[in-house]
């Protein structure tokens, strides 16, 4: 270990030219298995992997690698992308091209492996094989980049993800890693980096698109005695897993990120601010900065270039407002995530009153890649105001969800259409969420929209976090919209009044909107009426005057809501009905007198007791009293029960 | 709270291990701190919270008020069996909302609530990355995913017999 350790501080990261001797490439080719001799099986282990029981399937193979006596090497990677296919297995036999399998769960394993090493393929968990690495193809698999879900797809920022093991800062630096970074810091001073990404159009991926080398130059000539940078991990939107599977699938790079821009600026201190209750990206964040402290790529004097850094990582204790700068500053100084007044902006005046650099984890995943290659190379990828590749993690009724990076100017009707292929179950699509709670409704008719800061701008909706639902007719817009709100209402920190108060009072009409009576006595539907037109006053009062960005975007999903899918609330209000039967509130179940033949399984299953009568006879519900559940209506083995 | 003396003395020594790590006085520890305590005792006691407020020179007023901010904190010590529900977007779309009902009838408690025989409690959590297998379940290292309302009373019968351990 030590050798290697050596080999590659002296022989690769030191080593000054752009081409390696013959002799160091073959050793690097070695370590990332490029030719192995044994059979390498990689098991992606990421937190979806997990939750679709990953850690069960790498028991299961590792004892059956070690029953057998087979020798064979397992690897757990990060996750490759589609979700859908978790567990993922990638088997590489020596000389052949590597295998893809999905769903290979633990009971899975054995005659998944019984055919592999038996060359007996079982035909449908295959999903593809990798082609182009001068192997011998299987004959009548396709080609992974054939698929849609990734020819689409311009992987970039994601490139190693699933690829090698993310414990691992040997493989990485034999993926060319850090290299770039020791570049950095051996040949070009603080604004020689500034000008290079300001030169290359990286634009910060959350929020407003900033430009990156911009803000580095703003903290960098602030004159102070130090400096620091803070990578947002937060993720705070609740649909969203973009962030975290990068950091599992290559924390590595992340930290060769952090590192550079912290160079660029001149901090010896950086901060990651990384989402609560993300265990796992956590440890691999960990193993990862102190792999890069035992190879001194962070410590003092790095590589005798005087430079010092220190990375520390700060969980955060769960506040969605701490992704809005000042609150993730306020936090991290140990207050209330609440938001301060703007300006001074934190590159003059923010942690501890220090000029400090706040980054989203996909703007410096990007960063190494620009020092490796240039800024031109980035400036060709992309539209002429959006530079680049963007990640999105696609979620809700899509086919195949996961994590996707397409190139910027692709449509979204591309990644609704073509990489998530369309709808679950032969729905019909309703609608493109982009942003979470902060964003905003993309329509049928917009799915045109390109992937780019103005465009989406002019669209109506704003990049925002890079969370993706798509929404089919099954969703009741109402419904979703309450549901925003009501995590908005739940999360505002409650400083300024437009939003602690408006949103509370959003949510109480949206609520009103669903919730019964189904009768129209006493004005109800007027009163219902007079509610919607309040809420889009309070929308308004609310965008102009709270004071950070998450109550100024809080009305957000109601407005899009409400101006593309009008026709929904007004049935909600006037019609008393949800046309896709979710609101509670609006379901009526009644029994067909014909159909019922009393079997008493739908009263034995009813929660409020709504469900009368006598056996062997037909029964009846007491509307009054149904809450709308619709567990009758699953029970129901003679499809007696009906809703309305 | 009374408390046999043995117990508090096992907490207070608790406590000050993780208070070694840190430096006295520093304010932006306030939250690490909190955090490491928490995961250690499983929530903040009103001993831990003096504690530190003198460790660190801050009053417990100010402890609690940032406590009670952040969602992560609970004060009252989590139940054998702590559930973590996913309320993620894609989840919610999947029906976690009745989910999250038909926990909280079965067992009489709120978010964040423990059940008087400290048996169960339960939190809502922001999306855990498990979109395409959601509504997701997490209790300990186990996770019980496409979760419906209907499976929860059986699968609280299950926990029941896990909690009597």
């Amino acid at each position: 270990m030590s050798d290697i350790k050596e080999f590659l501080i002296e022989e690769i990261l030191k080593n000054e030219s752009e081409t390696l001797p013959a002799a160091a490439e073959k050793m690097l080719a070695e370590i990332r298995r490029d030719r192995p001799s044994v059979p390498v099986i990689y098991i992606s282990s990421g937190s979806a992997a997990l939750i679709a029981g990953a850690d069960k399937t790498a028991m299961a193979i590792e004892s059956y690698v070690s029953d057998m006596g087979i020798r064979a090497e397992v690897v757990k990677v990060g996750c490759h992308g589609p979700s859908v296919f978790e567990p993922m297995i990638c088997v590489h036999i020596p000389g052949k091209n590597k295998l893809i399998f999905r769903n290979i769960t633990e009971d899975k394993t054995e005659a998944l492996l019984n055919g592999v090493f038996h060359s007996d393929m079982p035909e449908e968990d295959l999903v593809a094989q990798m082609g182009n690495t001068g192997f011998e193809a299987w004959h009548g698999i396709p080609f992974l980049n054939e698929l849609p879900y990734f020819s689409f797809q311009k992987r970039v920022v994601l490139n190693n993800c699933g690829c090698y093991d993310p414990g691992s800062i040997v493989e990485y630096i034999a993926r060319g890693g850090y290299r770039s970074y020791v570049k950095t810091i051996r040949n070009y001073t603080f604004e020689e980096v500034c000008d290079i990404i300001e030169k290359s159009g990286l634009r910060g991926r959350s929020g407003g698109g900033f430009l990156t080398g911009l803000k580095w130059k703003y903290a960098l000539n602030t004159s102070s005695d130090k400096r620091y940078l803070v990578c947002n991990a937060k993720e705070s939107d609740p649909g969203s897993f973009a962030d975290r599977s990068i950091i599992e699938g290559d924390p590595h790079r992340l930290i060769e990120g952090v590192c550079i821009a912290a160079y660029a600026i001149s901090a010896s201190n950086a901060i990651i601010f990384l989402k609560a209750a993300s265990e796992h990206s956590l440890d691999s964040l960990n193993i990862a900065i102190k792999q890069a402290r035992d190879f001194g790529l962070i410590g003092h004097n790095i590589f005798n270039s005087g430079y010092n850094l220190e990375i520390s990582i700060r969980i955060e204790a769960g506040a969605f407002v701490c992704g809005e700068e000042t609150a993730l500053i306020a936090s991290i100084e140990g207050k209330r995530g609440m938001p301060e007044l703007k300006p001074p902006y934190p590159t003059a005046s923010g942690l501890f009153d220090k000029p400090t650099v706040i980054n989203n984890v996909e703007t410096l995943m990007n960063v190494p890649l620009i020092m490796q290659n240039g800024p031109d190379w980035f400036r060709n990828i992309g539209t002429s105001g959006s530079k680049g590749t963007k990640v999105f993690s696609i979620g809700g009724r899509g086919r195949l969800t996961g994590i996707v990076e397409v190139e910027m100017g692709t449509s979204f009707r591309t990644i609704v259409e073509s990489i998530a292929d369309g709808i679950k179950d032969g729905k019909k699509f309703k609608s493109l969420m982009i942003g979470g709670p902060s964003g905003k409704f993309i329509p049928e008719e917009k799915l045109d929209t390109i992937v780019d800061f103005e465009e989406i701008m002019k669209a109506g909706a704003a990049m925002g976090s890079g969370g993706m639902i798509i929404v089919d007719e099954t969703t009741c817009m109402v419904d979703l919209v309450r549901y925003y709100m009501s995590y908005i209402h739940k999360e505002s920190c409650g400083k300024c009044i437009p939003c602690r108060e408006g949103t509370g009072r959003m949510l109480e009409i949206l609520e009103n909107i669903i919730r019964k009576p189904l009768t129209d006595d006493s004005n109800a539907t007027l009163e219902r009426f007079k509610g919607v037109m309040q809420l889009e006053t309070i929308a308004s009062v609310m965008k102009d005057t709270s004071l950070c960005g998450l109550g100024q975007t809080a009305p957000n999903p109601f407005i899009s809501a409400l101006e593309n899918y009008r026709e929904e609330f007004e049935e909600h209000i006037f019609d008393r009905r949800c046309r896709a039967n979710v609101c509670r509130g609006l379901r009526t179940f009644s029994i067909n007198v014909e159909k019922c033949t009393g079997c008493t399984a739908c009263a034995a299953k009813c929660p409020a007791n709504a469900i009368y009568g006598t056996r062997l006879q037909p029964f009846f519900i007491v509307e009054d009293k149904c809450i709308g559940c619709g567990i009758c209506h699953e029970v129901c083995k003679f499809s007696a029960i009906s809703v309305r | 709270m009374y408390r046999t003396l043995s117990i508090r003395v096992l907490i207070m020594s608790k406590i000050e291990s993780i208070l070694k790590r840190y430096q006295a006085g520093r304010k932006e520890s306030l939250t690490p701190i909190l955090q490491d305590i928490q995961a250690e005792e499983g929530y903040l006691s009103e001993e831990a919270v003096i504690t530190v407020g003198k460790f660190l020179g801050i009053s417990t007023t100010k402890i609690f008020g940032l406590a009670t901010f952040y969602d992560q904190f609970r004060f009252v010590p989590s139940g054998k069996v702590h559930l973590r529900i996913c309320n993620g977007t894609t989840c919610f779309l999947n029906g976690s909302g009745q989910v999250v009902t038909a926990v909280k009838d079965a067992f009489g408690i709120d978010p964040g609530q423990t059940t008087r025989d400290g048996k169960f409690s339960f939190e809502i959590v922001p999306c855990m990355g498990g979109c395409n297998d959601g509504p997701v379940i997490k209790t300990g290292d186990k996770y019980y995913t496409r979760v419906k309302a209907e499976d929860i009373p059986e699968m609280v019968k299950k926990l029941r017999l896990l909690a009597e351990i």
